[in-house]
């Protein structure tokens, strides 16, 4: 008798559900297609891509690398409590989805020492170690925020291969380089000579390609870019996504439009991260999201954000963390047999769309947690993500005169402390301001706090 | 019919009075709130004339009706002895007054009331007793109940519910509400309404009255067969049948008697002639009592048991909340810092709501219902430990402050012990003062550069934050809290969002007497 375990039962029972699902919403929902649309296909459904396509590979002209344009980003897994209720990776989710990746010819890793409480590398080290180790290119970094001190650096970057269980590591970042100026650099990597050791490992093919992570304004990245003379980048990762290729708001960040012409300028490879922005770019204020899905039906708003820095040539690689399996999925089925968006669809992403999303007073916060934890134990991101996700979605009441306000204020505090405990809640923040240098993004963090904490207050005594 | 219509009556009031006591979003309050002022101790606490003078022409008209229909604890009683007499009838049987207990415990009472032991006044009155009840062991379930509506709401995406936390306000006043229901149980049990007619001080008043009644239950000796009918369904124990008698004093018009007569005897009738004066009989209540003692040793162990089971349950539920933290790794991202609880500080003298004028008056008026502990949406008010105001509420910031829009205790207050008022005379009123302790600021000890959360949450601009160094002309100097003691009102704000723990740096020390700024 063939024998089939209950996982495997439910699981085919699900995926059978979940195709008569999606036949019976693509049957009662057939989009209206837009002559582009019926341009490009046929109008008939044809074979999935995800079993028939072929992953978009781009070639680094350092080294010849074929790397994979959808790269895994390593900073967001699901987490689960253990017996003593601390959070940890929940590892078996990690490996399937790591699993299913490599199979669709994701190969681009990104890790760091410090993402998810520490435990990100170890956990990418044991999903990758099942594979064979030229299946995949492993980039991680040199995450010495905390410390000048040559030894920590030194432990966090043998950590790296002992966690990884590699003994080269392919991309070799220096993390986060922008905000401390020409100076943090000096103390972070110089003086300490952490950078000749980097240097002699890249010589030695420890560390295959040796680049950096760029978080800041223009005057600070061109700082950086008058290394490349001494050092050599091999490759930068920078933020980039249709919002910030125009509009990034020049004294916190640069436009990514002029990131990119600059290492284009020089033949540097690049990596993308935050092409989502965070994730908010998935889930835009409404206005967008009408325009998005009327350019195109079936497309998901994340796909948009995608092809948008896909489409631009010098791009090695779209790093993207992907947390659960519809999320690869979908990102799978941008990037197999990737078509590059026009000019014209360029546009109306970069000007159109960020044009409104420009217009709404979201913080700029991508929830990386780096601030986190804060010492008075506020959840900073999950504060901004609560606010962010209120003024996208049109929830914030202006005056207490307006028509819906009772059910915006009740909407927007019943929320509030579902979201967050109320004692991590931003009327706890005294301005210490430790999380402020922390922020890649610059935020004011303590300033947006008190404006969230203001606007809270507002509503709770009828005052807005 | 005359039963009927007291059976409708009394579960109409039960329940709303009950609600009052469980509805925490005061919504209820508005349109019920006027059945916990037309209660007999709170009218009396208030100097409500109109209610005290319409209670007893209603007693000296148709009896203590009240009793019957609005007093909950009565009606609660009547309730768990109804649960014990199914199945077998006429369980009841006559017995004497207890004259020196009921009228010993009614000039305690009294005595207490005028010199202001309001622990033993809240103690016995009957009003109070089931508010504390209703409190401490209702109302958590109920609120379990609603939290469950909530998360269910949540994952709906509705906003109708909002989680409300369940937490231990006084565990002294929880074991007095346990006792006092194990108590009301086990007397109703075994005989109805003992409590009323021997312990009760607001019955005992009445029954000055009632024993004049207008209105009242009487027995035609031409009819009465002596079949002993109706005193066995008396749970008064009032009716002598023998003698064809009924107390009056302790009869509370439940018409039990009227119904159960075979013979149409008994008829409630306008019976002002001469009032019926009850007879002596032999005295062997003692000895019923100690068996029904012994007897409800075993009973009262599992009601016991059961109620400190939920005693356990609301403390594992103060422990978890407090365990609510994680580990704090420095190099690593993401995670939070452990907050530790805060604990309450010493207070010069005790905080009192916004509303109760003084210390003094306050204590005098309180009959420590916990009404308002069940309606602060802030977790302020709880219970009183302090003996001289055991039960009484007082205000404390662990937990949240008293916030500038809120006058929910002031308006459900049923004994004008807190006096109503608006949000506006709310911020004008002085209930206490602020005071910083600077070995514990973080900026006075200098821990941090900036702080001023307490200044920047003061609703009446009454901290001032200040040089640490008078000397320093930096253009962003270390700045330390100061309170303007003329602004402060002693709202809590600046102490329950202190970030120093457990005990915040700046605290508030209520006013003996309160005033305007």
């Amino acid at each position: 008798m063939k024998k089939i375990d209950r996982r495997e039962f439910l699981k085919k029972t699900g995926e059978g559900a979940a195709a008569v699902g999606a036949v019976a919403l693509a049957a009662s929902c057939a989009p209206k297609k837009t002559a582009e649309n019926l341009a490009a296909g046929s109008g008939e459904k044809g074979p999935d891509v995800l079993e028939t396509g072929k992953m978009e590979l781009r070639t680094n002209p350092g080294n010849g690398d074929k790397v994979s344009l959808l790269g895994y980003g390593c900073m967001r897994f699901t987490m689960k409590k253990d017996a003593d209720g601390n959070d940890i990776i929940d590892q078996d989710n990690v490996n399937e989805l790591i699993d299913y990746a490599l199979a669709h010819g994701v190969n681009y890793f990104d890790t760091s020492p410090v993402y998810l409480q520490g435990q990100s590398e170890e956990a990418v080290g044991i999903a990758l170690s099942r594979h064979p180790r030229n299946d995949y290119f492993i980039a991680t970094k040199m995450s010495n925020f905390w410390s000048n001190d040559r030894s920590v650096a030194m432990k966090l970057y043998q950590d790296s291969f002992k966690y990884l269980k590699t003994d080269y590591i392919d991309y070799y970042l220096l993390h986060s380089l922008g905000r401390g100026g020409a100076e943090g650099f000096k103390a972070r990597f110089e003086d300490n000579g952490v950078m000749d050791f980097l240097l002699a490992e890249r010589e030695k093919g420890k560390i295959r390609q040796l680049g950096l992570s760029f978080h800041g304004n223009q005057e600070q990245f061109d700082q950086i870019m008058a290394l490349h003379e001494k050092y050599h980048w091999d490759f930068v990762q920078i933020q980039m996504n249709y919002f910030d290729w125009k509009h990034a708001d020049g004294k916190r960040n640069v436009n990514a439009e002029y990131l990119y012409q600059e290492l284009d300028k020089r033949g540097i490879p690049i990596v993308i991260m935050e092409p989502l922005q965070g994730g908010r770019l998935a889930n835009p204020v409404e206005g967008v999201v009408t325009m998005l899905k009327e350019h195109d039906p079936e497309a998901s708003n994340a796909s948009w954000a995608f092809k948008f820095v896909g489409s631009y040539p010098r791009i090695l690689t779209v790093l993207s963390g992907m947390v659960y399996k519809e999320h690869l999925e979908d990102n799978l089925r941008t990037f197999m047999d990737f078509k590059p968006l026009s000019e014209a669809e360029l546009s109306f992403l970069c000007d159109e769309c960020a044009g409104i999303i420009a217009n709404f007073p979201t913080v700029d916060c991508n929830d990386c947690k780096y601030c986190m934890p804060c010492p008075y134990g506020i959840d900073i991101p999950g504060i901004f993500k609560h606010y962010n996700s209120c003024v996208n979605g049109g929830l914030i009441a202006q005056s207490k005169d307006q028509e819906d306000y009772m059910k915006l204020r009740k909407a927007y505090l019943v929320s509030y402390d579902r979201a967050i405990p109320t004692l991590r809640q931003a009327n706890h923040c005294v301005h210490c301001k430790q999380c402020v240098s922390k922020c890649p993004q610059s935020i004011a963090i303590p300033h947006e706090l008190s404006r969230i904490d203001r606007y809270v207050e507002k509503l709770k005594q009828n005052t807005l | 019919m005359l039963k009927k219509i007291r059976v409708i009556l009394a579960a109409l009031c039960f329940i709303a009075i009950t609600l009052l006591f469980l509805d925490f979003t005061g919504t209820l309050h508005g349109w019920l709130g006027w059945l916990a002022k037309i209660q007999f101790l709170p009218a009396v606490l208030a100097l409500n004339v109109a209610v005290i003078i319409g209670l007893l022409v209603l007693t000296i008209l148709f009896g203590r009706v009240y009793c019957s229909v609005i007093c909950p604890l009565g009606v609660f009683q009547d309730v768990v002895a109804n649960i014990s007499r199914k199945g077998k009838k006429g369980k009841y049987s006559y017995s004497k007054e207890l004259k020196l207990l009921r009228y010993g415990i009614w000039v305690l009472f009294v005595i207490a009331l005028v010199a202001g032991v309001n622990a033993f006044v809240a103690l016995l009155a009957p009003y109070s007793a089931w508010g504390r009840i209703v409190n401490n062991l209702l109302a958590p379930v109920y609120q379990w109940g609603n939290n469950l509506l909530a998360y269910l709401a949540e994952r709906k995406g509705s906003y109708a519910f909002y989680t409300k936390e369940v937490w231990l306000k006084s565990l002294p006043v929880f074991l007095v509400a346990v006792a006092t229901l194990v108590a009301l149980v086990i007397l109703a049990w075994k005989n109805g309404r003992t409590y009323c007619n021997t312990i009760c001080p607001v019955g005992t008043t009445l029954s000055f009255f009632s024993r004049f009644a207008m209105f009242r239950p009487v027995i035609d000796p031409d009819k009465c067969k002596g079949c002993h009918g109706c005193e066995k369904h008396c749970k008064a124990a009032c009716i002598d049948s023998s003698r064809k008698k009924i107390d009056y004093s302790r009869c509370v018009d439940c018409f039990n008697c009227i119904d159960s007569c075979k013979f149409g005897a008994i008829k409630y009738r306008f019976a002002w002639t001469r009032p019926a004066v009850p007879a002596a009989t032999p005295a062997t209540d003692k000895a019923v009592a100690d068996k029904t003692a012994v007897e409800n040793g075993r009973r009262a162990f599992l009601i016991g048991s059961a109620v400190a089971l939920t005693g356990l349950g609301l403390k594992a539920q103060e422990i978890t909340e407090e365990a609510d933290t994680t580990a704090f790794e420095k190099e690593n991202e993401g995670g939070f810092a452990t907050i530790i609880p805060k604990k309450v500080p010493q207070r010069s003298t005790p905080l009192t709501p916004f509303g109760s004028e003084s210390l003094k008056k306050f204590r005098n008026h309180c009959t420590a219902c916990q009404l308002c502990v069940s309606v602060c949406p802030n977790g302020v008010l709880r219970p009183s430990k302090d003996p001289a105001r055991f039960m009484q509420p007082e205000m404390s910031f662990e937990r949240g402050y008293c916030r500038p829009e809120c006058v929910k205790c002031s308006e459900v207050c049923p004994t004008r012990a807190i006096l109503k008022i608006t949000p506006e005379e709310k911020t004008t009123w002085k209930v206490g003062t602020a005071a910083v302790d600077y070995d514990l600021c973080i900026v006075a000890k200098g821990e941090v550069e900036e702080c001023g959360n307490c200044a920047r949450h003061c609703p009446v601009g009454a901290i001032k934050m200040v040089r640490k160094d008078p000397d320093e002309t930096a253009e962003h100097p270390v700045r330390i809290p100061t309170v303007n003691e003329a602004k402060c009102i002693g709202c809590g704000a600046c102490e329950n969002l202190c970030p120093a723990r457990p005990i915040s740096a700046i605290t508030v020390s209520g006013c003996e007497v309160h005033h305007t700024v």
